[in-house]
């Protein structure tokens, strides 16, 4: 732990105790060696006695002929506190599946603390890597040293934010295709919108490589690509009855489990009614020796989630039941183009994807983007005003009465 | 005579000129009221793409962000001096 209370920070110092890595240490460390750290900590300090925060937002800082990537940041003490006057942070695109080498994370960090703070956050919430805070007059040299070193910022404000993904296939058995290099295809053939914002507001895309949905694409990517099967679960019965040996109790813990109730273990044999499996995962999950996903792999698209901001949060809902994603991606960029060209024209000024699909409702977005309507789009079958089901009604119901 | 990529980025520029300080346009708003000038045909979107680059990357627009990316003549913002 560093020095407790040597820069006067006495609340600041309470966040150093306890089992758990530090900010605090971790900017003490930095103020050893940076005039900014020192700033930073004791402006966090006065913040915390007056329960007042001292950062402002700056909207016109970046880097020429890029819109986005630098998100500007400036206190109202500049005067008390000069060297944190400005303490802008950059974004930078990290790699698919944040996968370094030690001289990559060198380099960057090298750069970092010749033209910044020296802190840095890994990773934010879109995944880039997070450079916090230097002034103006650095950003284009920072620019510079790191695209000479094959580094780009990321995105920020009306852009397509980097898109990010799983470590898929890298790392993981499970990923139904290739989450690493469609998130590269994507991120390169996208370069224009990532860097010049000419959206109504940002566009996040995250590709998770099977329902497990290690990105949480579902509940924060407009676009969520997670991989699927639509053939059968693979079953290794040899490893099953291994399992049960060693102990894991299928009926109860696997089958019961299963959300459709499609799967059964009689002792002896495990059989899956794979027509309603829902592709949870959970039996995977459980038995990963014995239970593979299907061999016949791709992906389901959804659309349209976001965190609360103007209106409350939204998950993605499904847009394409199944597409098989192979190189060069083509009818996957046609598609978000598409919706792209429909949400530019038709979308308000912050208004995310999800939002406007609820304005002018599903049946027209599809159209528009040349979709057909499929059952699966449907999130709740029993609010459908034109499906009922019988146990809808009570005896004595005027079923006539609905339609009006 | 088709409108060049320059006409474009200059009547853009008009735009973004005469309504600084008044009003922020979108990347879309510019789009959308130059296909209105010249016709959706020589204001094509990547017409209008391609005069919006050439604005920013000779420096006479940048990108601002103010709760949504705009693009505005490079000023001073306030936050800049503490205000
Ligand atoms: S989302 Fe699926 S494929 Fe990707 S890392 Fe997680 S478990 Fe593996
Ligand atoms: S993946 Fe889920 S729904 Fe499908 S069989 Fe396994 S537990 Fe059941």
């Amino acid at each position: 732990m560093a020095k407790s209370g040597g820069n006067g920070t006495p609340m600041l110092d309470e966040l150093e105790k306890g089992p758990w890595p530090s900010f605090v240490t971790q900017i003490k460390e930095a103020a050893e060696i940076k005039e900014q750290a020192q700033d930073l900590l004791k402006l966090l300090e006065r913040s915390y006695h007056e329960k007042i925060g001292h950062w402002k937002h700056g909207g016109i800082v970046g880097v020429l002929g890029y819109g986005g990537g630098v998100i500007g940041r400036y206190n109202d003490l500049q005067s008390e506190y000069p060297s944190i006057a400005h303490f802008h942070t950059l974004r930078v695109n990290m790699p698919s599946g944040w996968f370094y080498t030690s001289e990559a994370l060198r380099t960057i960090c090298d750069i970092w603390e010749r033209h910044g703070s020296g802190l840095t956050n890994m990773h934010g919430s879109t995944g880039d890597i997070i450079l916090l805070g230097t002034s103006t007059d650095e950003l284009e040299p920072t620019f510079k040293e790191l695209t000479d070193n094959d580094f780009d910022l990321g995105g920020s404000g009306s852009d397509l934010r980097t898109p990010s993904c799983c470590v898929g296939p890298a790392r993981c058995e499970w990923a139904c295709y290739d989450t690493l290099h469609i998130t590269n295809d994507l991120t390169h053939h996208f370069q224009d919108e990532l860097h010049r914002p000419a959206f109504p507001y940002k566009f996040k895309i995250k590709c998770a490589g099977c329902p497990n949905d290690c990105v949480a694409s579902i509940a924060r990517a407009d676009m969520s690509i997670i991989g699927t099967w639509r053939d059968d679960i693979q079953i290794d019965q040899k490893e099953v009855t291994a399992a049960a040996k060693a102990g894991l109790d299928i009926q109860k813990d696997v089958c019961a489990r299963c959300p459709t109730q499609c799967m059964d273990w009689d002792g002896k044999q495990l059989s899956i009614d794979n027509a309603n499996c829902v592709k949870c995962m959970h039996c995977i999950n459980a038995m990963p020796r014995a239970l593979q996903p299907g061999k016949d792999r791709g992906a389901t698209i959804l659309l349209g989630a976001k965190a609360p901001i103007v209106e409350g949060a939204l998950l993605s809902s499904v847009l394409v039941p199944f597409i098989k994603l192979e190189p060069p991606y083509d009818e996957l960029k046609d598609l978000i183009e598409r919706i792209w060209e429909f949400w530019g024209e038709h979308g308000k000024n912050r208004e995310r994807v999800g939002e406007l699909i609820q304005r002018v409702g599903l049946g027209n977005f599809l159209e528009a983007i040349e979709i057909e309507p499929v059952p699966q789009m449907i999130a709740h079958p029993r609010e459908n005003p034109y499906v009922f089901y019988d146990e809808y009604f009570e005896e004595g119901d005027d079923e006539s009465e609905d339609d009006q | 005579m088709p409108v060049t990529t320059e006409a474009i980025a200059d009547a853009m520029y008009a735009m973004v000129k005469e309504y600084q300080g008044k009003k922020k346009f979108k990347a879309g708003d510019l789009t959308k009221a130059m296909k209105q000038q010249f016709g959706e045909a020589d204001a094509d979107k990547a017409a209008c793409k391609a005069a919006i680059r050439s604005l920013i990357d000779s420096g006479r627009c940048v990108y601002t962000y103010f709760g949504g990316s705009f693009i505005e003549i490079p000023h001073e913002e306030g936050a800049a001096s503490g205000g």
